[in-house]
Formats: C-alpha cells, sequence, structure tokens
C-alpha cells in the first residue's frame, strides 16, 4: 500500500485482512460493526466517501462493511 | 512520620497451616509449624541477638549470636536454624548465653573499626545495636593483631559504596544477591580468615551486580552504605510511596532529613515488591530535583518564537483562549487529549473528564495506545475484563511459566526475582522470543525451550500450541463445558492441519517438536501461567495474539486460581490505571463503551453535561487527522510523543501542522519543540493519588515534597476546565477518587481511607470483594462464559526486501526507562550512555560491521545511525534497539503499520538495512530521508 493511501482506507484494509478467513457477509458485518465501536463518525464519513468514490482502493470485504457502517 | 523501622522477625514466615505451641522465656505462643525458634520468639515480643539473620532471608546460622537453650537438648542451638516443637520449652536469656554471645562479640569488634561517632550507619548499625543488646564491655584481643581493617574500599558504584573493613562476613549480602534478586553476582572469596565478600573478584560496577540494592538493605553495618546517607546523614522521617517507574509499581519508604529526600527503600508490607526493588526504583529518583525541570508555565505564540515565562493564570487562560478559538473555526471536534501513564489515576481521571466534558467530545486516548491498547481489546473480548487475571503472588504457584514477548529481567526486574525464585524451585520455563533475553540462561536458571520465533508470528506459534492441546486430547474437558462458550467453532479451527506445528515451522522458524514439546509441558503442568510484554501486543496481530493466549488458557483450564492466568506485564507504573480511568476514547471509566446510554446517563448526571455517544480519535487518527488539517489543538500530560510514538516523521509533522499543543511535563522535550504551551508537572515525589499496577493493585503515592511549580497538576487542569466554562471543584486528590467510586462498579469500594486502612486494594473492589480481588474470573468469567475466539494467522505486511533485508525489533533495557526523560537525568547514565544495535556476528561480517562501528539504520521511512554491538542473542537476520536516546531516534525508522484492532504500532517489526558509515552522524543528518519530515524540523526550534 502506498504512503499516500487515506488513512482511513488503509486502516479499513488492514482489518479486513483479519477477517479473510471467514465468508464475505459475516466479515463485513464483523468489520463494519467494529468500525462503528472503535472510530470516530468522521473517519467513518471519510471510509464512506473513498468506498463511492475510489472504491477500487478498498478491499472488497471492507468496501462491503463500508456500505454497512452508519455514519 | 518519624522514621519507619519495620520489625524484623529473623526467619521468613512458615506457611504451614498446622499450629505448634511454645514457651519461650515462660511466655506461652502460637505459631505455624516450621516457625524459627527466633522467629517464634520475636512474636512474643522477646528479641533474641543476632547478626547473620533477618526475615527476607533464609536462615544460616554462621554469626553464632543467636544461640539460645532448649529443655531436654544440649548444647545451645542456634534459634534461627532450629525449628519449633510443641511443648518446646525456650530460655534466651542464661548466664552461659551471655557469655558466649559476649565472646561472639568481641571477635567481631576485635577486627571491625571503632569510628562509630562518624560512620554513616552510626544509628542504624545493627553491630553497635548487638554490642549493646549483648552487654560488651571490653574487648580483650587488642587491635594489633592480623585484621581487614586497611583493606580498600570500592566506590564504583554511582549509588552505593563497598567497605569491606567494616564487613563481618555475614553473608547477608550474598544471600540477598541470590536469594532475594536472583543474579548470583556476589559471592564469599577464600577462606578461614581470608573470607570475604566479593562481586566476583571485580569491581562492583564492572561486576555482574544490578545494583537492585538489596545487597545494602541487608547489609547489618556500613560495609554497603548508600552514597546519599554517607553524604547527607541519616534519614529523619518517612512517607510511605509508590514508585513510578514501571508496571510492577513497588512500594517505598521514602526516606527524609527535613525536606530532603536521603533514600528510597523498598517497603516490606508492599502487596507488590513485598521489601525487594531494582536500580530504577531504589535509586534512580535524582530526575525529580534535576535542574532541568521546568518550574514555571511559559508559551509562546509560534513555535519558532522563544519561550517565555508567564504566571499560571495567563498560562491556563492563553490555553483556554486558544483552545475555543480552534473549536469556533474548526469544531468541537478539533481539540482533544493525551493522558499519561507516568501520572496518577486522579490527574489521568480530570484529564478525560476535562476532554469530555469542557471539550465536548471523546478526543482522549492515551500511551497506552502504543503498548497495552490489545491487552485491553483481547482479554475483554475473551474473558470479559481488560486486565490481567493473577497477583504477583501468583507466579510462586506455578509450575510451567510461559514468558512471551516479555524481559522482564530488564523490564520488570522486580517481578522478575519473584519469578526467578520459583524457577529455582523447579518450575519450568518456556521462552517465546526472537532474542535470547537472559532469563533463557542465566544463574540457576535455564528454559527447558527457547521457541526462538521470526518477528511478527506470534499467532501462528500459539495456534500451533492450541492445535497440539485439542488434537491431541490435552484440553481440559470440564473446566470447558462448565465455563467457556465457542469452544466448537474455535476447536474445529484451530485444528485445522494449517494451524499445526509442522505446517507454522516454516512461517516462524521454530522446529515442530519444540512447539510439540512446549504445548504438552504448558497443557499438562497442573499450574500454567502465561506472562507476556509488548512483544505480543506491538504487532499488527497485537490483540489477535492475546486472544490466542486466552483460547490457549481456557482450552488447558488454567484461569482462575492461584498459579496460572494471562498476565501482562505492563510498561509503565499506571498502564492499569490511565485506561481503568476511561482513556480511551470509545470507554468511560471502567471500560464502558461511550454508546451505552445507560453508563453516560450516569456520568452525565454527576458531571452535569452531556457526552457524545460515539467514540473520538486515538493518537494515530489524531496524527492523520492534523495532517489532514481538521484536528488543530492537542493537550499532552505526560507524554513524549514526538520521541515515543512511531515514525517520527509523521509525528512531527502532525504536531507541526497544530494550532495550539499544550505539553503538561516535567522537562522541555522533543515534543515540546512543537509546543504552544508548557505547562510544568509535578514529579512522583509531589504526587498526591494513586497508581495502579499491572495486577490492579491500586497504591498510594504519597508527597514527599510540595509541588515545586506551585500547583499540582490535577488542579491545574481543573482551572484550565474552569477557564472553558466547566467547573471541577475539587479541593483534594480523595474527591476525585470518591467521584471515581461512585461512577466506576469495580471501583465502588476504593477510597483514599481504604487504602490507608488496606495498604493497597486489587480491584474489583466492592461489596462482593471489600478488600479486592488478587485473582479474577474464580467461578465464572467477568462476561459470564469465557469465549473463544479464532485467531487465524494473517502475516504482517511489513515483509524483508532486497532493499531492507533485516527485521528490526525494539525493547528496553534495564537501567533505563522508556525514552530516558527521567533516568537519562540519573547516574544510571553509567549503564547506558547511548543506544546501540544488537546485530548477529553474521549479518555484522557479511557488512564488513565490526563490533562498535557506528552503523546507519534506514527504513523505507527514515534513517539514523547507532553504533553495533556484535550479538548473538540476536537470530540472523533480526537487529534489535531501544529507544532511550532522542539523539538517536529509533523511532524515525519504525512504520505506521499498527494492530487492526487497536491501532497499538507495530514497533516490533521493520524491515531495514544496516550499513556501515565512516562518521558518526548527527540527528539532524539521521533524518534525511523523511521527505514529511523536512519542513516540520525547519519550523521547529531547536531549544
Amino acid at each position: 500500500m502506498s504512503a499516500t493511501t487515506p488513512p482511513t482506507v488503509r486502516l479499513a484494509n488492514e482489518i479486513a485482512r483479519q477477517f479473510h478467513h471467514q465468508p464475505p457477509d459475516t466479515a463485513a458485518a464483523a468489520i463494519a460493526n467494529h468500525i462503528e465501536r472503535f472510530w470516530d463518525p468522521r473517519m467513518r464519513t471519510d471510509l464512506q466517501h473513498h468506498a463511492t468514490t475510489a472504491p477500487e482502493s478498498l478491499d472488497p470485504v471492507a468496501l462491503a462493511a463500508a456500505k454497512l457502517v452508519g455514519s | 512520620m518519624t522514621i519507619l523501622k519495620e520489625p524484623d522477625f529473623g526467619t521468613p514466615a512458615s506457611t504451614s497451616s498446622t499450629s505448634v505451641t511454645v514457651e519461650v522465656d515462660g511466655i506461652p505462643v502460637t505459631v505455624p509449624e516450621g516457625t524459627s525458634v527466633m522467629r517464634a520468639a520475636a512474636t512474643s515480643g522477646i528479641d533474641i541477638p543476632k547478626l547473620c539473620a533477618t526475615d527476607s532471608l533464609e536462615p544460616f546460622g554462621s554469626c553464632r549470636l543467636c544461640l539460645v537453650e532448649i529443655d531436654g537438648r544440649r548444647g545451645t542451638p542456634a534459634s534461627c536454624t532450629t525449628p519449633v516443637a510443641d511443648g518446646m520449652k525456650v530460655r534466651t536469656q542464661t548466664p552461659r548465653l551471655e557469655k558466649l554471645r559476649q565472646g561472639v562479640m568481641e571477635l567481631y569488634i576485635s577486627d571491625h573499626p571503632l569510628d562509630c561517632l562518624t560512620c554513616s550507619a552510626n544509628g542504624d548499625c545493627e553491630l553497635q545495636d548487638m554490642s549493646g543488646a549483648v552487654g560488651l564491655r571490653q574487648v580483650r584481643y587488642g587491635y594489633e593483631g592480623e585484621n581487614h581493617l586497611s583493606l580498600e574500599k570500592d566506590t564504583s558504584n554511582p549509588y552505593f559504596d563497598f567497605e569491606p573493613s567494616k564487613c563481618i562476613s555475614c553473608s547477608r549480602c550474598v544471600r540477598a544477591c541470590g536469594e532475594t534478586q536472583g543474579t548470583f553476582a556476589l559471592t564469599i572469596e577464600g577462606r578461614g580468615f581470608e573470607s570475604k565478600v566479593s562481586p566476583g573478584g571485580l569491581s562492583f560496577m564492572d561486576s555482574e551486580c544490578v545494583s537492585c540494592g538489596a545487597c545494602v538493605q541487608a547489609c547489618p553495618t556500613a560495609t554497603l552504605q548508600e552514597k546519599s546517607v554517607v553524604q547527607l546523614g541519616m534519614p529523619s522521617r518517612t512517607v510511605l510511596t509508590t514508585c513510578a517507574y514501571c508496571g510492577v509499581g513497588c512500594s517505598f519508604k521514602a526516606e527524609l532529613r527535613g525536606d530532603e529526600l536521603v533514600r528510597m527503600v523498598p517497603y516490606k508490607d508492599g502487596g507488590a515488591n513485598e521489601g525487594h526493588s531494582c536500580v530504577k526504583g531504589r535509586f534512580a529518583f535524582g530526575y525529580a530535583t534535576h535542574p532541568d525541570r521546568v518550574l514555571s508555565p511559559m508559551i509562546r505564540e509560534k513555535i519558532t518564537d522563544p519561550w517565555r515565562e508567564v504566571s499560571w493564570e495567563e498560562a491556563i487562560s492563553y490555553t483556554a483562549s486558544r483552545m475555543r478559538e480552534i473549536q469556533a473555526g474548526h469544531g468541537v471536534g478539533s481539540i482533544g487529549g493525551i493522558t499519561s501513564s507516568r501520572c496518577t489515576n486522579e490527574e489521568v481521571y480530570v484529564v478525560q473528564k476535562l476532554v469530555r466534558a469542557a471539550f465536548g467530545n471523546n478526543n482522549v486516548d492515551t500511551c497506552a495506545r502504543v503498548c497495552h491498547s490489545p491487552t485491553g481489546y483481547g482479554l475483554k473480548q475473551t474473558f470479559g475484563e481488560s486486565a490481567g487475571t493473577q497477583d504477583f503472588r501468583s507466579v510462586a504457584a506455578a509450575d510451567v511459566i510461559v514468558v512471551i514477548g516479555a524481559n522482564p529481567t530488564d523490564g520488570h526486574p522486580v517481578f522478575a526475582s519473584r519469578m526467578k525464585r520459583r524457577l529455582r524451585e523447579g518450575a519450568k520455563l518456556v521462552v517465546i522470543d526472537p532474542r535470547r533475553i537472559d532469563l533463557v540462561r542465566s544463574p540457576h536458571v535455564e528454559a527447558t525451550h527457547h521457541l526462538q520465533l521470526q518477528p511478527g508470528t506470534n499467532v501462528a506459534v500459539v495456534n500451533a500450541f492450541a492445535h497440539v492441546v485439542v488434537t491431541e486430547g490435552l484440553v481440559d474437558e470440564a473446566f470447558v463445558a462448565s465455563r467457556c462458550e465457542g469452544y466448537e467453532e474455535w476447536a474445529a479451527f484451530i485444528a485445522q492441519p494449517e494451524n499445526s506445528p509442522e505446517v507454522v515451522e516454516s512461517i516462524t522458524g521454530v522446529p515442530a517438536a519444540e512447539i510439540r514439546a512446549a504445548a504438552r509441558l504448558y497443557a499438562t503442568a497442573g499450574n500454567a501461567a502465561i506472562y507476556y510484554g509488548l512483544g505480543v501486543t506491538e504487532h499488527s496481530q497485537g490483540s489477535t495474539m492475546v486472544m490466542g493466549m486466552a483460547n490457549l488458557a481456557m482450552a488447558t483450564g488454567n484461569v482462575g486460581r492461584d498459579g496460572v492466568g494471562v498476565n501482562p506485564l505492563r510498561g509503565q507504573n499506571n498502564v492499569q490505571g490511565s485506561c481503568d480511568m476511561g482513556s480511551f476514547p470509545h470507554e468511560l471509566p471502567g471500560y464502558r463503551h461511550v454508546s451505552d446510554d445507560a453508563v453516560r446517563t450516569v456520568f452525565e448526571g454527576v458531571w452535569g453535561r452531556s457526552i457524545l455517544p460515539t467514540p473520538g480519535l486515538r493518537i494515530p487518527n489524531m496524527f492523520d487527522s492534523a495532517i489532514a488539517g481538521t484536528f488543530r489543538g492537542l493537550f499532552v500530560q505526560g507524554e513524549d510523543i514526538a520521541q515515543s510514538d512511531p515514525n517520527t516523521a509523521h509525528v512531527t509533522a502532525a504536531l507541526t501542522a497544530m494550532d495550539l499543543v499544550v505539553v503538561q511535563d516535567l522537562f522541555l522535550n522533543e515534543t515540546s519543540k512543537f509546543a504552544h504551551v508548557f505547562l510544568p508537572g509535578t514529579s512522583f515525589l509531589e504526587k498526591d493519588g494513586t497508581f495502579t499496577n499491572a495486577e490492579r493493585r491500586i497504591n498510594r503515592v504519597r508527597p514527599v515534597m510540595a509541588p515545586k511549580t506551585g500547583k499540582h497538576e490535577w488542579r491545574i487542569v481543573c482551572e484550565l476546565a474552569a477557564a472553558l466554562g466547566y467547573d471541577m471543584p475539587y479541593t483534594h486528590p480523595r474527591e476525585i477518587m470518591d467521584e471515581i467510586a461512585a461512577l466506576t462498579p469495580t471501583f465502588a469500594g476504593v477510597s483514599f481511607a481504604a487504602l490507608d486502612r488496606l495498604g493497597s486494594i486489587q480491584w474489583p473492589c466492592n461489596e462482593n470483594a471489600p478488600t479486592g480481588t488478587p485473582t479474577m474470573h474464580v467461578d465464572s468469567f467477568v462476561r459470564g462464559k469465557g469465549k473463544f475466539v479464532p485467531t487465524s494467522f494473517v502475516p504482517t505486511s511489513e515483509r524483508t526486501t532486497r532493499k531492507f533485508p533485516l527485521i528490526l525489533t525494539t525493547g528496553r533495557i534495564l537501567s533505563q526507562y522508556n525514552v530516558g526523560a527521567q533516568t537519562r537525568r540519573t547516574a544510571n547514565i553509567a549503564w547506558h550512555p547511548e543506544d546501540v544495535l544488537e546485530i548477529h556476528p553474521h549479518d555484522a561480517d557479511v557488512r564488513g560491521i565490526s563490533d562498535g562501528d557506528s552503523v546507519t539504520l534506514a527504513s523505507r521511512v527514515g534513517a539514523t545511525s547507532l553504533r553495533a554491538v556484535l550479538s548473538d542473542r540476536m537470530p540472523v537476520g533480526v537487529v534489535y534497539t531501544t529507544f532511550h536516546h532522542p539523539v538517536t531516534g529509533a523511532n524515525v525508522v519504525t512504520t505506521e503499520n499498527s494492530d487492526w484492532a487497536t491501532n497499538c504500532p507495530e514497533y516490533k517489526v521493520t524491515a531495514v538495512q544496516v550499513a556501515l558509515r565512516a562518521q558518526p552522524v548527527d540527528a539532524a543528518d539521521a533524518t534525511e530521508a523523511t521527505d514529511e519530515l523536512a519542513p516540520a524540523r525547519e519550523r521547529a526550534v531547536i531549544d
């Protein structure tokens, strides 16, 4: 991952790597739950922005999670 | 209080539950079976003269002063080595005993300097006391014969002198070094008249001595004496307090003469240390009065301006107005605070309250973010509470001790001494660490297994342990069935071949047979305990590893009783406390999530302000947001983030980008170079409050002297809150603790009065446990059922490459403490004048590096230089350094990688290259490689 990767994208992708062993739907839900419990709402909003504008930057499971996260 | 002299019963207490009754000088006394006659006599108020005996050491029977007569027995046995027997009748004072004792004392005194009036131990000398006790009135032998009076004094140690001419060869120092400390640096050299105490034939400074002070404390004369006592005289009053260094949290007697601190002496009744100490707590307190201390508040408009001393009123008003300006321009969430694990619970509590109630957001985090945040997460998920399971005493009941990613003899030396004692008694040791730490092989201690794994593969190893347990039928099925949940899913996961020792061998570098043997040992030990440190947490899978260890302990039934458990060795004195106090951005005090409406309502009722139900920014998030321009003001309590946090260039760029950085600290530090306000803090000798150590033990920190700054830190924070329009009208820190207790169920029974009464309290302390809880999860887990969590191994994204072919891992050493702000300002610097790079001889050889060469250490984010030390402690391909000196800037090279769950930095795995440098470089050169840092350094004022 390059040094210019937005922090929220980098962090979401790092979390996603930990859930790759789970079925995608389960993983996405777990990641979304984690993000809701531990991330500042502004970071969630930023992640959702990147999920919309640069979905290719996100791991597919992280992308799915971003869509589940409440901002 | 006046000087506190603890009673000395002469020999250790017996732990027998069977009682025997004896008669000492006609007085009946009932004691546990196995008690010595000497101790039984002391229990009944009769002090038998003694010199070689003291109750911290096993009896030795050498001084022949404690002789007694026992009805029905011949001769005059030594009372220290003679155990009581039921019905025994003992006489401690008879004409025969009097004559024998005077004869013994005469011999001692005939070879002892008669300089009592000018001796540094005058008034605190057991030889002097015993001369009086036995009624010695003359020495018939004269002083002209052969003697030891001309032996040369050894002043090499910076903290104590060794004056062998005053030695009576009682061996207390030698035994203390072995029994108490476990180093075995001292010996009795020679035979007969030539016998003398010796640190291995060397000077103390050149010897294996670790300067713990146990020998000095045990010495009954002035032979081993603190230099401070020699210089200042005997102290005259005592204040009981708590050490401010590591997470062991030792209790000390601060001994003063007037208002001057003469020495710190470990307190025998201290629950954590029971009378032992290390070189830092015992001796390295000089920083508290170091001339570098800043004692007046200072402000400056820009970080390029010089500092300007101002009044407290101006500093607080300036800070408040700039904070409000920032919030007016950039939103309520544009500022935040960081609490410190070096501050008291009360000081930390008011900072998180300042952020939540006065700033109006949850942007509060703590330095535990960069050390043990994965512990909080992992143990909460599995056991239900963000804390270790045992007290330190528990290790004495362990049959197998597994040390993972910790170096207790350096990082937690007083606990390490307890651990080594148990290992000498026969407990087995498994060390899981890339580096061959001292515990692997040291005097009378040798690890059964040292699993020298590749950095970053902890989870693969712990999964392989669990795989062996599950597939070889070693699960404690009754415990799992009655106490846990999620086992079936977890067992199916862990039994998969990918977790077998044979498959992970190629990942971890640990032979499968070694893992299998170590796992079987752990699972079949009886009592098996895990102790771990930052080598577990500071990884991209730090939280996963904590859960993996918890899984292993549950599967084998090693939770909920003495001698077992999962035990974090906390880095700083109040890491546990600062986390307990609600320092994390998602949790209120007591680890309760901010989204919990009921909890928030309780706090809002007492605080009178609404609390946001959503988490705030963590420290790394604050840095990212600062660089993005959305986070612009930071209050930093007692933490040097510019030196201690990873990727220095990124940190300093973030600090430079902020409009207001407020630093509350003892000294101007690396972070203060980027600060606009400096609020001078207080040392632990000035603080009034509590610390909570790694075993959840809350200890009082009592003020030894008034704040040198004129103001307590908690009061500064309260005044800042008031300037922001929010009153926190405490008049004493006890009121802060009362509020904590009222709002936090696990602290419900804690108060300053209760601490004064009980000495210390291990939380939870409430109506169910009015004196505290030494062992957690005894009958059930805090969360009800212990939860098994599948822990897939995911390799770190930090990989070696052709450009960066080595792995750097970092740690700390015995004499220094974290960023060194304290210990570098003491004589401890004699042991560690600079950070060095440990490199395996093979890695050095292929690079043309010799021992002592200056080398460049570079990663993808930065470069620094330091001196190489060739060492086969490291495996090939792995290098190691410490971060105690800012000039080295070890964190210039560490990266932004972090634990997936908590963002705890991955300090332990950085891909680097090491190359020979022709000339040493300075710190500025060392950071040239970092693009991000350049503008920051240009704007910074180097004070």
